[in-house]
């Protein structure tokens, strides 16, 4: 006879396998029945003990095959667990497989991986949201419990906001990047997807913390319980609501569910009032040329000499090298990394690199402004609910302005929230809170009740 | 005198003494150890992993600094130097580029009494790549291994300004740096690899060459006479010196290009996001204080204190093995005798053998043989012998003294030899009496042969004054 957690574990694996959403890259059937047996035998314990999880491709996880939706990195099994895979597992997790992405992270849809798009359970035809869109859409087709993503322009906010779930972007340093393959390292940060703001909080639990392998880990003495400051309320509170998020292209439905929250939120006791961030326009221009800089020294390192890729006869080392890269990279990476190469080539550094620096430290300083003002700052997270697969695949540019409210918060490195906040026709739209360093309590806390006064949490037709 | 050369030295050294390297735990003792044993994910650069500092090394470097008369800086942070290369695992290289450690020092070197300022522009921290083995020469070699238990090793640069005008003088500066690094305690430069030097150099006029990588002392030297000799016959030919990069073949030993100014790299340097910038302007306080004697100091203070003399001291004080040893020595018996034995004997004796102070004999058996020599129970040339068998055979002094009889004779013994002498070599005792000084020279001889060298011939010299009555 099986136990509970065994059973349960199964049938996550029956319907994983009976999916239409591509969530999946890898799986861990074998490793995670042991574990759920073990949970069961009271021989595995800690807070999410027996709880399915699914973690995105680019962390990595010993043992388990990591390929950051690359073919490059077809085969790569890492010797080593990320600080957040380790922090998981200890806390008696269930790790279901690896979920799909955009190739190294760079894209808002999930059609940039090499094992095939992720569909949105909301809409088969429409993408799950990016680059995180496996995590996203495991969580939102009930494939895991919360799931990991990696955020470096938007990417947990975006999946959570197209798949109608819970994401968040902790803060710059809160959570530790060790095993977590590098695509724009001063951008990026690890942030759960769940299917609610407590769930979400939980994992918030588990992987904030010091770590001393990252020199960016803000070590905090005392660590906060997220979870503790769920039920706070929102009375007292000042809403920001910053105009430039609520710019050219925002869908009318995004914009009045989005306007609906703050009015829910006003109704619960919090003020609200209109605030200005100056240089959003610029954020845009400087988020990619950091990160597409970052990005092309970062993935130098792939050349499928000491793992992954391999193919063809071996050459002299420049020749197996470039075809290597040539084959295993797929056209997004190589046009990032093309970008990046050239802005921060010489004569070019000054004009681009350092001028995207400046940009952002003055974002920076837009939020610290706002942030003597208001709390929390509320806005759309996706300007339009998710789009057809296939629809923006050809134009990067307007592929680029979809993630034009999120990544702002990765350049000023505070953290944010999306929650679901009403429907575009079946397609869920999310709201985003965002807050000042290390505000996470307090995002946690708007959230919850915004969540526990709402009824978005839903589930895709079908599910 | 070359007074139209031009040279400028970018060196890099090991601060081999670490236990850990640069960005990660492993160990730095991996000489002699199978490749790729001393390595993890972090000096591997395997996808995720980061880099964390090695505190230990910052402070290693502000010393440096400190020792080289540089400002240290307030704020100190990474970059990435972007390029490829199968021995960089990670497609670039972690270092330092705005903002090094220290900056703006000065050194003297001397050569042939000339004493030159050398202001050194910067020192900078940086990782080492692996290290390509290839399979009999580059050339022939049908692969390449790559071993990366060199990767992470942490490094310095100390770059000068182009104040240099002689291969020796480049020589020298080494010399003294690598001195001023062991002083420090950070560097053992006897490692394989511990030091690699680049030097651009050119004639006053010319373009500019850099020469990379030359990995032995010696070569440093080779090199730039070779470089500067190319130079000169180009000019005598009227052919322009272009501005290149240029490789040093140390067993053909010539340079030859490897890359002309317009292929000129482009490493794309950027901060590097995953360190966050150092603030180390308490850390300089802190390590002054505990900034050990630097070989000038130590030079001014054995001359005083011992009362030697000042080419003693220098070349006592040029390393601090040597210095050491000295002190042992010299705390225990005569600090002059001690100077000459050690400073000019033992350092010769070693010079002669190539060999280092490490390998010399521990210092009581040196105070062992300046103790018989302050007694007279040996000579200066029995004390020499003793020195050359420890050296070369090892062993006890005292049973080298004993076994090859080198203790003066007894002066009766030596008082009989010179009686015989007397009465078997008359006619030389005639011509001695007779006012030939040379017969004296012959007598004395005469009792060194019948007494097998044992006997001191400043000793005989006076018996055979005395005994013959003689006022020569
Ligand atoms: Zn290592």
């Amino acid at each position: 006879m099986s136990g509970q957690y065994e059973e349960s574990i199964a049938k996550v694996f029956d319907r994983i396998k009976k999916s239409k959403i591509n969530a999946y890259i890898t799986l861990n059937e074998h490793e995670a029945m042991e574990t759920a047996r073990a949970v069961d035998k009271g021989e595995v314990t800690g807070r999410l003990a027996g709880m399915p999880v699914a973690i995105k491709d680019c962390i990595t996880t010993k043992g388990i095959q990591t390929t950051c939706g690359s073919k490059i990195l077809t085969g790569y099994v890492p010797p080593f667990d990320a600080e957040v895979t380790a922090r998981v597992k200890k806390e008696g997790a269930v790790i279901i497989g690896k979920t799909n992405m955009d190739e190294f992270a760079m894209g808002s849809s999930t059609e940039n991986s090499y094992y095939g798009v992720t569909r949105n359970p909301w809409d088969l035809n429409r993408v799950a949201g990016g680059s995180s869109g496996g995590s996203g859409a495991s969580v939102a087709g009930l494939e895991c419990r919360i799931s990991l993503g990696t955020d470096t322009g938007g990417s947990v906010r975006c999946p959570a906001s197209y798949c109608g779930v819970v994401g968040i972007k902790p803060t710059y340093g809160l959570v530790s990047r060790y095993g977590v393959v590098e695509y724009a390292n001063s951008l990026e940060q690890v942030g759960p997807i769940a299917r609610s703001v407590s769930d979400a909080a939980l994992m918030l639990d588990v992987i904030a913390g010091h770590d001393p392998k990252d020199s960016t880990s803000v070590g905090e003495a005392d660590k906060v319980t997220y979870t503790d400051h769920l039920n706070e309320g929102v009375k007292g509170l000042t809403i920001g609501v910053p105009e430039e998020y609520f710019g050219e292209g925002l869908n009318p439905s995004v914009e009045k569910a989005v306007w609906d929250g703050i009015m829910t939120l006003n109704k619960l006791g919090a003020d609200y009032k209109k605030v200005s961030l100056p240089h959003t326009k610029y954020a845009l221009s400087a988020y990619y040329i950091i990160a597409m800089c970052e990005a092309s020294s970062n993935l130098a390192r792939f050349d499928g000499l000491r793992y992954g890729l391999r193919t063809g006869k071996d050459e002299n080392w420049h020749s197996t090298f470039s075809r290597i890269r040539a084959e295993g990279f797929g056209q997004e990476v190589k046009r990032r990394v093309m970008l990046g190469t050239y802005a921060l080539s010489e004569g070019y550094y000054g004009k681009y690199y350092l001028k995207a620096l400046k940009v952002r430290t003055l974002i920076k300083r837009d939020f610290e402004k706002a942030f003597k003002d208001v709390d929390v700052l509320a806005a759309p997270t996706m300007p339009t609910p998710a789009f057809k697969i296939g629809e923006k695949t050809e134009e990067p540019l307007s592929m680029y302005m979809a993630d034009v409210n999120t990544l702002p918060i990765n350049l000023a490195g505070v953290p944010s929230i999306s929650v679901p906040c009403g429907f575009a026709g079946r397609l869920p739209i999310g709201l985003q809170l965002i807050g000042d360093l290390f505000a996470e309590p307090l995002l946690i806390r708007t959230a919850y009740t915004f969540e526990a006064n709402t009824n978005f949490q839903k589930l895709p037709e079908g599910f | 005198m070359e007074d139209d050369v031009i040279i400028g030295l970018e060196i890099h050294c090991q601060l081999n003494k670490l236990n850990s390297k640069l960005f990660c735990g492993c160990s730095t003792k991996h000489h002699g150890s199978e490749p790729n044993t001393h390595t993890c994910p972090v000096c591997l650069g395997l996808p995720g992993a980061l880099p964390v500092i090695n505190k230990k090394a910052v402070e290693y470097a502000i010393m440096v600094g400190l020792a080289l008369n540089c400002g240290i800086a307030e704020h100190t942070q990474f970059y990435r130097k972007n390029y490829y290369y199968p021995d960089l695992p990670r497609g670039f290289q972690i270092t330092q580029y705005d903002y090094p450690i220290a900056e703006n020092g000065m050194m003297t070197v001397d050569v042939d009494s000339i004493e030159r300022p050398v202001r050194i522009k910067r020192v900078h921290m940086e990782e080492d790549p692996g290290r390509l083995v290839h399979q009999g020469s580059i050339e022939t070699s049908k692969y390449v291994l790559v071993d990366y238990n060199r990767s992470g090793m942490p490094l310095i640069e100390v770059v000068t300004e182009p104040d240099l005008r002689s291969p020796k003088e480049a020589r020298r500066f080494i010399n003294k740096l690598r001195n001023i690094l062991e002083y420090l305690d950070v560097f053992d430069g006897s490692l394989e690899g511990a030091l690699r030097v680049d030097a651009n150099v050119s004639l006053k006029g010319g373009a500019r060459v850099e020469i990379k990588n030359i990995s032995s002392y010696k070569g440093v030297e080779r090199a730039l006479l070779f470089e500067i000799s190319r130079q000169r016959n180009m000019k005598r030919r009227g052919v322009t010196v272009t501005q290149e990069t240029r490789h040093y073949d140390d067993e053909r030993n010539c340079t030859i290009t490897l890359r002309s100014k317009e292929q000129a790299e482009e490493y794309r340097y950027f901060p590097e996001a995953d360190l966050v910038p150092l603030s180390v302007k308490d850390w300089e306080n802190k390590l002054k204080a505990r900034l050990p004697e630097l070989p000038e100091a130590k030079r001014d203070r054995f001359r005083s204190q011992y009362g030697i003399s000042d080419n003693h001291a220098k070349v006592l004080t040029a390393e601090i093995r040597l210095a050491n040893y000295y002190e042992c020595v010299a705390g225990k018996c005569d600090p002059v005798m001690a100077a000459t034995w050690v400073a000019d004997y033992l350092k010769g004796e070693l010079n002669y053998r190539d060999r280092d102070v490490r390998d010399a004999f521990e210092p009581e058996k040196m105070i062992f043989i300046i103790d018989q020599l302050k007694k007279a129970i040996i000579t200066d040339k029995g004390a020499v012998e003793v020195i050359r068998v420890l050296l070369d055979e090892g062993g006890e002094p005292a049973s080298i003294i004993k076994s090859r009889n080198l203790a003066k004779v007894e002066s009766d013994i030596t008082r009989k030899a010179v009686t015989e002498v007397i009465s078997e070599n008359a006619s030389a005792v005639q011509d001695l009496r007779s006012g030939k000084p040379q017969a004296m020279n012959f007598l004395v001889g005469m009792v060194m042969k019948k007494t097998r060298g044992r006997a001191d011939p400043e000793e005989v010299n006076l018996l055979l004054r005395e005994l013959l009555e003689c006022t020569l």
